[in-house]
Formats: structure tokens, sequence, C-alpha cells
């Protein structure tokens, strides 16, 4: 059994240690290894207490990884979800991640890139009331040619907290890696958080490495303009923020059940919000 | 239908409309011309209702009831529009989403029931089709990618679509060329009715010449300082602005 990280550990520093605290004694997290050339993850996290989890997913050469991570567990949940995927020689994993629901939950992606492997990641984050959402991604770019891309958006209100933190890391060998990253914070209330800690570790020198990370509050000037043309406050706010994250769920089916389920919590998120 | 009276408002605590009176009836079509920075576009803000801007005296009256006291989006339900100067971009909401969720909301506001998905569409298709916009566009993000005149267009078909009972056009003629001026023109001449009133607010006498104004109003230093039938439109074009500031006694063009 490992002991619970500190906040000096990089990759734990925003996370609700305290309440992993109590729970990591008795830490018995569940395992699956899956491996394959055509693999599809649709994977629903539901229910209460702690969901734990390890996940080895090794994709073979040319093979491709398509799936869904859904997080809505119940209010009181924890959530400590941890996929390491390896992607041989040009395999792909096309993700999207959508977490809305539990107390805390933090998930993870550590992904291995052999010699023309592409990894994209969409992961779209809602938060409110006391809600810590955590999102931690590992590109390892370990051969060359290797493509990543993680477009993250998050929506925070009340006094919830969502963060981002995502590596991108480049061996020596890793010519001609492609790696992208993009993470957007929506704040709709003061006392919301959004924490981003982009980090790049470059060893290689033929690469492409772009990343932006950005904070920001619902456009008011779209604000008064759908005003202007009669649409109340709450509907002005759920359609932006809906617009906001739908850039993270490119990759999602349009009719997947977990799209209808995201919009419905910002809704809800949203409406109780102009109620108060 | 509208009645500002000795209306003062400002921003930041600058005045910028000071002392403005104004009367359109129902049916009516008034200008409003004036030189930059005379308080055109604060007229049009103050009307819609934009945060910031603050009414420090006077009144507004739409159809009797007090404008200023209602929400930006309960005044869009009483039947004012604005039609603005710089159309907003709106990222990831589609035109079509867009204005049937303000055709609905406005809907249900006002106890109508909502527009169902063929009603709106068939809509939508006849008032894009009317402005020569191509339908594609109607699916794509709110003003995303739209030049300057699509934007123009763009604001003449959700006029269209909610067929409000007072159109406030801040500066719809800028950025126009010749050809989509007219079939602007010809939105805002389709729109004319007993029921409705359009206050154009413009620099300049060209779209006037398209659309015949019962009314011209010439704004300077935040209030109206002139007014006439349409052949003053004619009048300020020929002899400019500062003439008539000379006439009128004001010392400057500009809102104190």
């Amino acid at each position: 059994m490992t002991t619970l990280p500190t906040r000096k550990d990089e990759a734990w520093r925003y996370a609700d240690l305290k309440r992993l605290a109590p729970l990591w004694p008795d830490r018995a997290p569940k395992t699956r290894t899956l491996t394959g050339a055509a693999l599809h993850l649709d994977d629903r996290i539901t229910g209460t207490g702690w969901h734990d989890e390890d996940i080895e997913i090794n994709i073979t050469p040319g093979g491709h990884l398509t799936g869904i991570i859904a997080q809505t567990a119940d209010a009181d949940a924890t959530v400590t979800q941890h996929y390491r995927i390896t992607l041989a020689e040009n395999a792909r994993a096309d993700l999207t991640l959508l977490s809305h629901g539990a107390a805390y939950a933090r998930i993870v992606f550590d992904v291995r890139l052999a010699d023309g492997a592409v990894f994209d990641l969409g992961g779209a984050l809602v938060a409110g009331g006391d809600q810590n959402l955590e999102l931690v991604t590992f590109a390892r770019h370990l051969g060359p040619n290797a493509t990543s891309r993680q477009t993250v958006r998050a929506v925070a209100a009340d006094r919830s907290v969502v963060s981002y933190l995502g590596q991108v890391a480049v061996a020596r060998e890793a010519q001609k890696t492609d790696a992208a990253q993009s993470f957007k914070a929506l704040l709709l209330d003061r006392g919301a958080t959004a924490n981003a800690k982009p980090e790049l570790e470059i060893f290689a020198d033929d690469v492409k490495c772009a990343h932006g990370a950005t904070v920001g509050e619902l456009d008011r000037a779209a604000m008064f303009y759908m005003a202007s043309r009669g649409v109340p406050p709450g509907a002005a706010e759920a359609l932006l923020a809906a617009a906001f994250v739908d850039d993270a769920l490119s990759s999602l089916p349009e009719d997947d059940t977990s799209r209808t389920a995201l919009a419905a919590r910002l809704e809800t998120l949203i409406a109780k919000r102009a109620k108060s | 239908m509208l009645k500002i009276e000795n209306l003062q408002a400002g921003i930041e605590g600058k005045t910028i409309l000071d002392g403005l009176s104004l009367e359109i009836p129902a049916g009516e079509v008034h200008a409003i011309m004036g030189p930059n920075g005379s308080g055109k576009s604060t007229l049009s803000y103050v009307l819609a209702g934009r945060a910031g801007y603050e009414v420090t005296g006077g009144s507004v009256s739409f159809e009797g009831k007090d404008l200023l006291a209602l929400d930006p989006h309960e005044r869009a339900t009483a039947g004012v529009f604005l039609g603005f100067q710089y159309p907003v971009e709106i990222p990831g909401v589609s035109n079509l989403l867009f204005m049937r969720t303000a055709l609905n909301a406005q809907r249900v506001l006002r106890g109508e029931p909502e527009a169902s998905g063929a009603e709106f569409m068939r809509a939508a298709k006849v008032a894009a089709a009317n402005m020569g916009l191509d339908f594609e566009m109607m699916k794509r993000s709110v003003n995303q990618g739209f030049s300057g005149g699509e934007k123009k267009r763009n604001e003449m078909i959700q006029m269209a679509l909610l067929l409000p009972k007072l159109a406030v056009l801040d500066e719809t003629d800028s950025g126009l060329d010749i050809d989509a001026l007219r079939v602007v023109a010809d939105g805002i001449n389709a729109m004319r009715s007993p029921e409705r009133s359009t206050l154009l607010i413009t620099h300049y006498q060209r779209l006037l010449d398209h659309v015949q104004p019962d009314r011209v109003h010439v704004l300077m230093a935040g209030r109206i300082v002139l007014s006439g039938g349409a052949e003053l439109a004619h009048r300020l074009e020929a002899e400019g602005y500062a003439r008539i500031a000379a006439e009128a006694g004001v010392t400057t063009l500009e809102a104190a």
C-alpha cells in the first residue's frame, strides 16, 4: 500500500487530500487490464462511496481506442480513477471525459505514445456547490511523429473548484512531436476557483508544443445581445455555458446520453443560481 | 408609442444625454441624425437597458408603461428591438437556436404558445430568403465569421422573426454596400405598419433615400436641437451639422 501523496507532489497540488486522508489507509483500488487493436471504453461512474480504480489499457500497433468516461457519481461520492494507456506504433486513442458528479473527483490519464501514435482527449468539467473536480493528464511522447491533443473546458459555479494539470513530456527520441493543449475555465460566481497547471518537459529539438490556459467569466456583451432579443439571463447563461463546454465534446456522438446529462446538470446549476 | 421626456443619462458619471425629449407615434418612422459623440448610440443603449448606462433624470414611456423599470429581456418582450451598430458574435450558439430561444422566451413571458420546430423553421427560411442570406448561415454560430453586411442582414432577419412594435436601429446602414443597403432598407420598409414604429439612428442621409422618414430629428450635445420633415435630412447633408448647431445655439457638437 502506498502512502497518500502530499501537496509537494506536483500532480497532487490541487487534490482534496483532506477527503482522501481517512480513506487512504484502507485503499484497495479495483484494477482492470484491457489489451487489443480495437477497443471501446464506456465507463459510467455512478453511485455513492469511494470509487477507486486503476485501469491499464494497451493498444497494439495501428490499433484504435475510442471511449467515453462519464463521471456522474452521487453528491457525497469520492472518485479517484487512473487510466494508464500505452499506444503502440501508429495506434490512436480518441476519448471524451465528462465529469460533473461527486464531492471530489480526480481523474488521471497517463498516456505513453510510441512512434506515430495519436492521443486525443476532450474533457468537460462542470462543478457547483462545494464540488472539487480535477483532471490530470500526462502525454508522454516516447517515439517520434506522435500527436497529442487535450481540449479541456471547465465551468465552476458557487464555491466549487475545477483544476486541470496537464503535462507533456517529450523524450529525446520523440522528434516531430505535435502536442497541443487547451484549457479554458468559465467562472460563474466570485467564490468559484479554477486552477490550471500546464507543464512542458521537452528533450527533443524538432517539436511543436502549443498550450494555452484562460480563466474567464460570461461574455457580458453576448449576455446583453441575447437579453435585447428577449432571452432571460438564466437561459442566456445556460446557452453560453453549454456552447463553452461543447468545444470539448467534438468526438462525442450527438445522441450520447452523457451529453444530455451534462446539459441538464448545467441547467440545474444555473437555475439554482438564478433563484438565489 | 414611445415618449421620451427630458432624459438625462450617461456612463461612468459622465452625462451624455442631457434633456432629450422625443415622441414617436405608432406607425411612424423617425430618424435621428447627429455628429459623432452626440449621444446617438447612448440613446439606443439606454432604451434597450444596457448595464452601465445610468439614467439620472427624465422618463421613457412605451405604450404608456415605464420602459426604464423593465429588465432588458422584458423590454424586448414588450416589443422593443435594438438593431446593433456592431452585432455581437456568440461562438458555439447557432443562429437558429438563438432565434428560436429568443422567440419562445418572448412568447412564454407574454403567455402565448411557443412556436413549434416546423413553424419556426418555415419563418426563419422566409426571413433569411427575404434578406438574401444563405440559409446555411443561419445554422452557423451567431454572427461568427459573418461579414459586416451579413451581420446587418442578420439583424434584419432577427427583427423580422421577432416582429417588434418599436425597432431602434443604430447605424444599421454603416458598413453596407449599395446593394446591401437596398436589401436592408426593404426589410425596414416591410415592417412598416400602423401598429409599428421605427427609430433610425444614422450619420448619413443615404439610408433615408430608401426609407422615407415621417420625421427627422437632429441630436447634438445630448438633446434634440431641431426637428423637421424628411427634407431636413437633405438640408443636413448639404449644409453640415455646424451650421445647424449655430442656428440652434449649440456651442459644442459633442455631449457634455
